[in-house]
């Protein structure tokens, strides 16, 4: 078979597709993005119609992708790990309806957080939802455990995680394809009550989910992609979950260690077989990437007392992602760096591009703002969250997408006015909107700027949901025309933008401020676009 | 055979230009390849970087060990010596000399030469100017590549090879024009 130089991102994507996939659900998400991306631009999927559209947030996605195995078919749900908590009602739920066709929730984690708020751990997700977990460690493994994953979905009838963290998503290797397996037929779940989740139903469906965990850990075993490799020296033994494996590997063969090693890629993972493992070693060594989940439970699952070493000891960072350091010194190898970087490098942080529109809204919204003083703007999560940085210093809050306009109504009901929200257009339609309307029923005095580049920027310039149809869902959530404003974020329109910013800081309701320019980057790309297209 | 390579620049600099052209050259060379990437926030002008591994055997890790980097390849000077700790004792600094100076304290050029000067293996090349007088500065990536090829270990007929596939589509003159600035690179003159 001929090889593929695929990411771990595009690995799962071409995994999914050659498992029979039919549709797969998302909403944009480092380090998520290019699962989907590599689906909508993949001839196959094309021809054979494929959905692979993007959905307005984490939520709809999985709804939509359950509604598809309901009707039979496989479907993939992708997002990052901070997506899950939005998809998490659908997500927990999905574990007690179980399912009809195979489905496959990939949630893509970001320990050390490179494009990230937090550094939460899916598998607790997984576990919460008593569903099977996959953790690849490879390009090739990504590949094969997704269509496992679906096997494994319809073997069981429950939805499947698949964790990745970003190393893996956005590292490249070679892949080997397996054969194409035909997509399901439309089919409608055997009981036609499966899916109804009343209290009397759903205390049954709660019962069989608990009674399946022996064979979901059984299946733990038999899969064997939990597997024991020998080692001679039994001075330590290392159970290496997912990515981390690599990490020991590397570290292994570059010092002559030769531990026991459980390496560890489906969970639920059984008591029996951790305590088979440790037999016979001194010290266990728990190498996860993420939260010290698996260490955290040892205690409890081990029969005798072993000393443990991992993150909770010290012997591993508590957090940031493994490298090959880290994981080499907690083989107590210590190695000092052969050279630093020297004093003459700065630190280069992301930054809003060279003329970029959310530069000029936050010019007319800062000096609008200058006769109240500091500490009025939520801001959410996108591009323009940059305007944090200097020389803007524009911002006062960002905590998830959304939370802009909510948090300044809070503030607002509080008496601080006036309370500014800015967010970006996809983030207004992927969970702004729900908050605008609670603004619009209180008349809460607060001013919204959309600062709408019609594009999701910040992940790549993926299509937004939003593009065109802003004005009219303010409209139609209830917003008065009068306060209803939009402007175009240019330097020569600086002045009347501030005027029109600062009038709307001075009324006593709800104001949106819809601030369009594309955004530079899609412009200059469709500019490219058609270029080549002309030549 | 092994190599272990990092790709230096600054977002936007197209680092993954380089990075694509090694992946391909290696593979079809018959060679074992991981390549980690950063996508994401720090490509919105951030520094970026990738680790590059290509070998005759099987490769664990998808990010190299600190201290045992073959290569620093980068497009810019600043970023050249920002990833010091993962260069091998014996290790290559190839770097451009243009700088990009998106930041408000960014040091003196001086200094930064002075720097990489006190590496005992580098190359500081002026890949602008030479892709300038090939007509393009869009190239200048590609007289990097030329510039650090001696130290790949890949044959130049597998690097001419990727760019044919990768640039293809643009027309024959731009994988000429990519070529030449392979070469003029790798002999570090002007033509
Ligand atoms: C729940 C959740 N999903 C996805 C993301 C990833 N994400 C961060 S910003 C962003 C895009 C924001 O787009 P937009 O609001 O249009 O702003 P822009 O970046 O275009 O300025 C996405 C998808 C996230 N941080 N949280």
């Amino acid at each position: 078979m001929k090889e593929f130089v695929l990411l771990g991102d595009e690995a799962i994507g071409q995994g999914a597709l050659d498992a029979g996939l039919s549709g797969v659900y998302a909403y944009p998400g480092t380090p998520s993005t290019e699962i989907t991306e590599f689906i909508q631009k993949s001839k196959e999927a094309i021809e054979r119609n494929v959905h692979a559209q993007w959905s307005a947030n984490e939520k709809t996605a999985m709804e939509a992708g359950l509604g598809m195995s309901y009707a039979g078919k496989r479907a993939m749900v992708c997002m990052k790990h901070v997506g899950l908590n939005v998809a998490a009602d659908a997500f927990i739920n999905a574990g007690m309806t179980g399912v009809n066709g195979g489905l496959v929730v990939v949630v893509a984690d970001d320990p050390s957080m490179h494009s990230s708020q937090n550094e939460q751990d899916s598998r607790f997700y997984g576990k919460f939802a008593m569903i099977p977990v996959l953790e690849p460690a490879t390009q090739q493994e990504a590949y094969e455990m997704t269509r496992y994953g679906f096997d494994l979905s319809e073997k069981f009838a429950l939805p499947v995680m698949l964790r990745i963290t970003t190393r893996l998503a956005h590292s490249r290797s070679a892949v080997e394809r397996s054969e194409l397996r035909s997509e399901n037929e439309v089919k409608l779940p055997a009981d036609l009550k499966q899916f109804i989740l009343l209290p009397a139903p759903a205390r049954k469906k709660y019962k069989l989910l608990l009674s399946i965990q022996d064979k979901l850990e059984q299946e733990s075993i038999t899969s064997g992609l939990n597997r024991t490799e020998a080692g001679e020296d039994h001075s330590k033994g290392i159970i290496a979950c997912g990515l981390s494996y690599n990490y020991y590997q590397e570290v292994a063969a570059n010092a002559g260690l030769n531990y026991p090693v459980l390496k560890i890629s489906q969970y639920p993972v059984p008591a029996e077989l951790l305590n088979e493992f440790v037999k016979g070693v001194d010290q266990v060594v728990v190498l996860e990437e993420g939260a010290p989940m698996l260490e955290e439970s040892l205690t409890g699952i081990l029969e005798n007392n072993y000393q443990i070493g991992g993150r909770l000891n010290g012997l591993l960072p508590r957090d940031g992602e493994l490298d090959p350091l880290n994981v080499k010194k907690a083989m107590g190898i210590e190695s000092e760096p052969a050279r630093l970087i020297p004093d003459v490098v700065k630190n280069r942080p992301p930054a809003l591009c060279k003329g970029c529109g959310h530069i000029d809204m936050y010019n007319a919204l800062g000096e609008a703002l200058d006769s109240y003083g500091p500490g009025r703007v939520f801001s959410d999560i996108g591009c323009y969250t940059l305007g944090a940085l200097p020389p803007y210093n524009a911002i006062n809050s960002c905590v998830d997408m959304g939370a802009s306009i909510t948090m300044a109504k809070g503030a607002s009901d509080a008496g601080l006015r006036p309370a500014v929200a800015v967010i970006g257009d996809s983030t207004f339609t992927h969970s702004g909107m729900t908050g605008l309307l609670d603004a619009v029923v209180e008349q809460t005095p607060l001013t919204i700027i959309i600062s709408d580049n019609s594009t999701t920027g910040m992940t790549g310039g993926q299509q937004s949901h939003a593009t065109n149809r802003l004005f009219d869902i303010c409209r139609g959530i209830g917003v008065e025309e009068e306060h209803l404003r939009q402007m175009n974020p240019l330097r020569k329109h600086h002045e009347e933008n501030m005027v029109m910013v600062a009038d709307e800081l001075a009324y006593e309701g709800v104001s949106v401020i819809i601030a369009q320019r594309e955004c530079i980057q899609t412009a200059s790309r469709s500019l490219r676009k058609e270029k080549s297209a002309k030549s | 055979m092994k190599k272990d390579i990092i790709l230096a620049g600054v977002g936007g600099q197209g680092i993954l230009s380089i990075a694509a052209v090694i992946g391909m050259a290696a593979v079809e060379s018959g060679l074992y390849l991981k390549q980690a990437e950063v996508h994401g926030m720090s490509q919105r002008g951030g520094a970026v970087q990738s680790h590059l591994r290509i070998s005759d055997s099987p490769i664990a890790s998808d990010l190299i060990p600190e201290g045992s980097c073959d290569m620093i390849l980068s497009v810019e000077p600043m970023e050249a010596l920002r990833y010091l700790p993962f260069l091998a004792k014996d290790g290559w600094v190839v770097t451009s000399t243009k700088t990009f100076e998106n930041i408000e304290d960014y040091p003196a050029e001086d200094e930064l030469f002075e720097q990489i000067r006190l590496i005992e293996n580098h190359v500081l090349i002026d890949a602008n100017a030479i892709a300038r007088e090939l007509g393009s500065q869009k190239i200048s990536n590609m007289v990097m590549l030329g510039a650090a090829s001696m130290h790949l270990g890949l044959g130049t007929e597998y690097l001419e090879g990727a760019m044919n596939t990768l640039f293809g589509r643009k027309g024959e003159e731009v994988v000429a024009l990519n070529i030449k600035a392979l070469m003029a690179g790798k002999e570090g003159i002007r033509i």
